[in-house]
Order: structure tokens, then sequence, then C-alpha cells
């Protein structure tokens, strides 16, 4: 190799001694997209985590004086020209003469500009130490909802930014539990094949034919009543997990069934590697990204299904506030149709199901060795 | 091939029974039964309930026999071979005054799904005046997702990147994410403030009790697409996504080249040759249709008010309404376990590969 190209050529020795993994890190950077929405991600479980810090409000904040509040807009210009930080006007509730509903209309006269680290309701920060700075909030005596209120006067902003942690977080541990039912399962009944093999091929096939709701429902209803939220909310994961491993397995199996028949996998047997070091040295390693890839993309499943059950009442309930029990409230036409804003936990929704498709399918492009 | 579907039809039954046991311990899971949700539910609005009563009802329904012999009365129930109820409500032996008068041998009998407690009624009755609706609306609802998808899949792979294909891509991806009780509401709320009519439900008012009718079906038609945009969405987003992926992955190969060569045009190269294989994974879930039909669209069903079986379902589930929701989950994995031995035939028969891999 010449001095010359040696700068030329750096690139190109990197990507002959780069690992398995730093290729497929390239090449995820190259999918705009993907990458985009992998820092979406990112950001989305970063305010799940700061929610206490990034909402305006505390969790069960009630603002008796506005119920069914619509979003507040945000203003740059005021009557005494514009401004360099946004503000909102106050608003004031009236009965509507006719529907006597609550209308309410903003006050042009009181200007409450955005505060940065203010004051509001305390908490404990990441349960470290106790604090009272939000990151955005207003002056005392004004309001800001700018997502609305819901039925007891709860700002919305706040109640989604919780949510986050609970919906978010219910796909994780779901995920985790059936990756590991998943893979060893699935791993056990394509390597010893026979009559386990044909047995757990039942039993998934048992498992798949089960419709989701009534499973989901039954095993919820049996989660004993004196147990507390999050000790539901656990149960729930596991519930969710418990269906959800079969789809893994069955890619494990079928991978295990291809790769055993290499030559390499011929030639560990023959050089007396055992049972369990040929699994999981030899073959594992050979669809690894595979895993990662269905994970990714089981996620969003997860998140629905919490979303779905949840709205259906049959899931998560309050206390517990996550995005499906927020959408409760948004059940019936009526209150769609007068308190339109009740809907965007579903935006939320939309925007981290598709945000962790296109990193599932990013991923999948750059786990594909045959990639175009 | 035949030695084959033999195979799986005897496997269908060890299959078929555990998810009876299955079925019948999940609803025997949450605590409690019907009389004891109910007898709560008539105390929480005052009402008082007598001692007797509840005690003859417990007697009538077997409510106080051990598990395994409630299992095996109702399993027997379901078969088309076992013992038959005598008046006496004994299963083995009959009655008279001398004592008993003669053992009952099991023999071909109706399946007898029982009652349902909260309608006091046959649950095959329940069901049956719903099911009309719901295959009517599955299969349309099949129909629309295989128009749509199918050739928009086709569409988006043989013009890979162009600004069809990423337009088509955008929407499915929108679609796959929307939570399809989401899409409901939103058409609802759409046809209440745009419209000024709830788009709940399959008929106008005046129809719902109405004898069938020319009119009468036209009214259907018109409410019928909402429900199926709203179910086939997700569906017809998932099939875009598989059937591209599928015939991209076909494109590239050799025989398309070979048959390219050899001049085949490029629209009878296409649909008789790599649009056939893509079209594999479509029919290895035809088998989910099946079930789809009984259960598939209960959230939906739900918010919009749909006189289908999935509503029926799940109220039975939550009153513990133990005969309905037993004989609909049975049901329900019957018809998978159908479903899925059905297409697993058409795939033995539509591709050879996997029939002489079968024979090997």
């Amino acid at each position: 190799m010449s001095e010359s190209t040696t700068t030329e050529h750096a690139d190109g020795d990197d990507l002959y001694t780069a690992s398995q993994w730093q290729l497929m890190a390239r090449k995820f950077a190259k999918h705009r997209l993907a990458v985009w929405s992998g820092l979406t991600v990112i950001a989305l479980y970063m305010s799940a985590l700061f929610c206490d810090f990034l909402s305006p409000y505390g969790l069960e904040d009630q603002h008796i004086d506005y119920i069914y509040a619509p979003p507040q807009r945000l203003h740059w210009i005021g009557p005494d020209g514009v401004h360099l930080v946004p503000f909102v006007y106050g608003i004031k509730g009236m009965r509507h003469p006719e529907t006597l509903r609550k209308v309410y209309a903003e006050d042009r006269t009181q200007v409450y500009p955005l505060r940065f680290f203010a004051r509001g309701t305390p908490y404990r920060f990441l349960g470290l130490f106790e604090t009272d700075r939000h990151f955005i909030g207003v002056d005392r005596g004004g309001t800001l909802f700018l997502l609305g209120t819901d039925s007891l006067g709860r700002d919305l902003l706040t109640r989604i930014l919780y949510g986050a942690r609970i919906s978010l977080t219910v796909g994780l541990i779901g995920v985790a539990l059936s990756f590991v039912f998943g893979l060893s399962i699935g791993a056990v009944s394509g390597y010893y094949g026979g009559w386990i093999d044909n047995l757990i091929q039942r039993l998934i096939e048992i498992l798949r034919s089960f419709p989701s709701i009534p499973l989901w429902m039954a095993l919820s209803a049996a989660l004993p009543s004196t147990w507390s939220p999050l000790q539901i909310y656990f149960g729930i994961t596991v519930v969710l997990s418990f269906l959800g491993w079969t789809g893994l397995a069955r890619v494990v199996r079928g991978k295990i069934l291809a790769l055993r028949e290499e030559d390499y996998a011929t030639a560990a047997v023959l050089m007396g590697a055992s049972k369990r070091r040929i699994m999981g040295r030899h073959l594992l390693p050979g669809f690894t990204s595979h895993i990662v890839v269905s994970l990714t993309l089981a996620l969003p499943g997860m998140i629905l299904g919490e979303t779905s059950l949840s709205f259906l009442g049959l899931g998560l309930r309050s206390p517990i506030t996550s995005w499906g029990v927020l959408l409760q409230e948004a059940q019936n036409v009526q209150a769609v149709a007068m308190q339109p804003w009740l809907l965007t936990p579903a935006v939320f929704v939309v925007v981290a199901v598709l945000a962790f498709n296109f990193v599932g399918d990013g991923l999948r492009d750059a786990a594909d060795p045959y990639g175009r | 091939m035949i030695h084959l579907i033999l195979k799986r039809l005897l496997w269908m039954m060890p299959t078929l029974l555990a998810i009876s046991f299955i079925s019948f311990a999940l609803i025997q899971l949450p605590p409690g039964d019907y009389l004891t949700s109910y007898i709560t539910a008539l105390e929480e609005t005052g009402e008082s309930v007598a001692e007797e009563q509840v005690e003859a009802l417990r007697q009538r329904y077997n409510l106080d026999e051990p598990f395994f012999i409630q299992y095996g009365k109702w399993l027997n129930n379901l078969l088309p071979f076992g013992f038959t109820r005598q008046d006496s409500g004994s299963y083995l032996w009959m009655y008279s005054e001398g004592g008993v008068r003669s053992f009952n041998w099991p023999g071909f009998k109706w399946p007898d799904f029982g009652m349902s407690f909260e309608w006091n009624r046959q649950v095959v009755e329940l069901i049956g005046e719903r099911i009309f609706l719901t295959v009517v609306i599955s299969i349309v609802t099949l129909l629309f997702t295989w128009a749509l998808a199918i050739p928009i899949g086709i569409y988006s792979a043989v013009r890979q990147y162009s600004i069809g294909d990423y337009a088509f891509s955008v929407l499915g991806f929108i679609g796959l994410a929307t939570p399809n009780f989401l899409l409901a509401l939103i058409f609802m709320y759409i046809g209440y403030s745009v419209f000024g009519v709830s788009a709940g439900g399959l008929f106008s008012p005046e129809y719902v009790e109405a004898e069938w009718s020319v009119a009468k079906f036209a009214d259907l038609i018109a409410h019928l697409w909402i429900p199926v945009i709203v179910i086939g969405t997700s569906g017809t987003a998932g099939l875009i996504r598989v059937m591209r992926g599928n015939l991209l992955d076909e494109l590239p190969k050799q025989y398309v080249m070979t048959a390219r060569a050899k001049g085949l045009s490029p629209w009878t190269l296409l649909v008789r040759y790599p649009v056939r294989v893509a079209l594999n994974p479509l029919i290895s879930t035809i088998g989910w249709v099946l079930p789809g039909i009984v259960s598939g669209s209960v959230i939906v069903a739900v918010v919009l008010g749909l006189p289908t079986t999935g509503p029926l379902l799940l109220r039975a589930l939550q009153n513990q309404d133990m005969y309905l929701a037993g004989s609909m989950v049975m049901l329900l994995s019957f018809l998978t376990v159908i479903g899925t031995l059905l297409s697993d035939i058409l795939l033995l028969w539509l591709d050879p590969r996997i029939r002489y891999e079968g024979k090997a």
C-alpha cells in the first residue's frame, strides 16, 4: 500500500477489521430516518425519566376552576409589542347561556410570561432530593395548560409526561421477559429436536390459537385485588410477555435448525464441543442481530397492547397514569367532540410506535449482511 | 400429502383437548363466579337476594362441584359423542321409583353449549344471531385489505424508492402505528362534527329492528364502510409491507432474469412468477382470518357499537358468564386450529417446494 493512498484506504482498512457490530452501526447511521427516529425514542425516554421536572404541574394537581379547559396558546406578540419570551393570556371560565356548559375565553388583560425553572408543586427529583423547580411554569395566579385539562381539571401535558413512564416501560420489561422465554425455549426446541421439539411446537400452537383478549382478561382478573397498583402493573407486563414469547421462539428455532446443518457446526461437533458450547458459542452469534431487530419491532406492539387494553378498561386503571388510561376519558364521541384535546395522548402513542418501527427497520437493514 | 393432513388432523385432538382445559381453567380463574358477581351487583342497587333462591341457582348450575367434575360435565356437553343428561340431572344412570333403573351408555348427540346466565338463553342462539353480521364484516374487510394491499405492494416493489413508494410507505407506517380504536374515534368525531350523524352501529335507528329488505340492505352497505376501513387499515398497512418485502426478495433472482431474457413481457412475467411466490405469506396467514371473524375487532366493535360477537364475548368475560364465555373461547380456538390447518393445506397445494420437502 503506497503512502499517498493511506488516507483513502484508512476507511477501507477499517471496514475489513471492523466487527459485526461496528459494521451494523455504520450502516445504521446512513439510514437518516432511522437515526432521527432513534433520537426521538431517546428523547421520549428522557422526558419520561425527568417527567416531574419537565411538567409544569404535579401529577394529581387539580384546578377546580378549570375543568375541561382547552389548550392555551403560546403568544409572542402582545398588546405591548413583541415579547422575547412567549407568554400566555389568563383564561376565565363562564357558563354558556344556552347549554350551561362551561366555556373558556382568553382574558387579554392578563399576561403571564413563561418562566423557566419556575416554582411549583414540590417533588423528589429522581428520588434524590426535594425541590419545587419545574422546567416551565407561570407566575402565581396564571395557568399554563398547553394541552388543556381533563374532567378533574388536571393538566394534560403533565399527565402525558408522567404517562410516558408507564407506557414506555411496560413494553421494555415485557420484551425483556419474552426475550428470555423465547430465546431459551426456541433454542432448546431447535437444537434437541425430536419429541422435545414436537412438544414445544404444540405448546406454541396452543398458546397462539388462544384468542388474546380472553387470555389477557382472565389473567389480569386473576391478579389479587390486594396488590398495589405497582404490583398489578408488573403483573400485567408479565402477562404481556407470557403471550409475546411464542413468535421469538419460532424464529430462534428456525434459525437454529438452519445453522445446525452448516459446516462449521459440524466441525465443532467433530472437535468434541459440548452441545451447550456449540449453541452459545457458535450458533447464537449467527442470529443475534435478528433477535435485536425482532425485539425492537416487538416493543411498539406492546405499547399498542397496553394502550388498547387500558382503553378498554382491561389493563391499567387509574390511579396509575398511562397513555391508555388517559385515553379512557376520550371513550365516547360526545367527549371527543366537545373536548378534542383529550385525544392528544394518542398522538404520543402514534409517534412512539412510529419511531420504534423506523428504528427497527433501520436495524433490520443494518443487520442484513446481504443488504442492497 | 394426504398422510400429512391426516397426521395434522390427529394432532388436532390433543391440541383441542388442551385448549378446552385451559379455556375452562381461565374462565374459572378469577375469584368468585357469575352468581357472586350477580349478587354483589344486585346488592349495590339496594336489592336483597333470597338465600334459598341463590342456593337453588347454585344447585342448578353445579357451581359447588369440584373443578374437575364441572370441567368433565362441560366437556361432555360440548362433544358430539358422549353421555346424554337424564331428566334426573345425572349423566351415568337413570332413576326410577325402585332405584337405579339402567346405566346410560355414551352415544352420538348434538353438542350442547349450555345456557348463558346473563341473558338466560341458549348460547347457540346468542352467538347465532350475531354471527351473520360478524362474518359479513370480516369478509368484506378481508376483501378490502387484499384489494388494496396486493396492488399497492406490487407497485411499491416494482417502483422501489419512487415518490409513490415513499407515499405509500409513510401512509402504511402511520396506519400500522395508529391503534384501531383511535381510528374509530376519529371517524366518529368527523362524522359527528362534520356530518352531524353518529357513525356508530351498522344500521340507521329505523332499520335496527326491521325485517330484512332491500332498503335495510342498502342501509347496511351505507354504514359498513366505516368499520371496514377502521378494522382493515392496520392489516392493509402490514400486508403492503410484507408484499413489498417479499417481492423485493424475489425480483433480483435469476429465474426472473432468465424469463426476461427469453422475452416474456414484463407484466406477464411479474404476475406469473414472482408475485405468485410473494403471495405465500398471505396464504399462510389466511388461517388467522377465521378466529378474527369472532374476536379480531372486539375493541373497534365496542367503540363503534357494532352488533357483532366481539362485544358479546367481552361482556361474557367481564361478568363471568362462564358457559357463554367458555363456548366462545372454545369456538375461537377451534376456528384458529382449523384455519391454520387450512392454510397449511393451501400452501402445500400451491407451493411445490413445500410439497416436496414434506415428502423427503
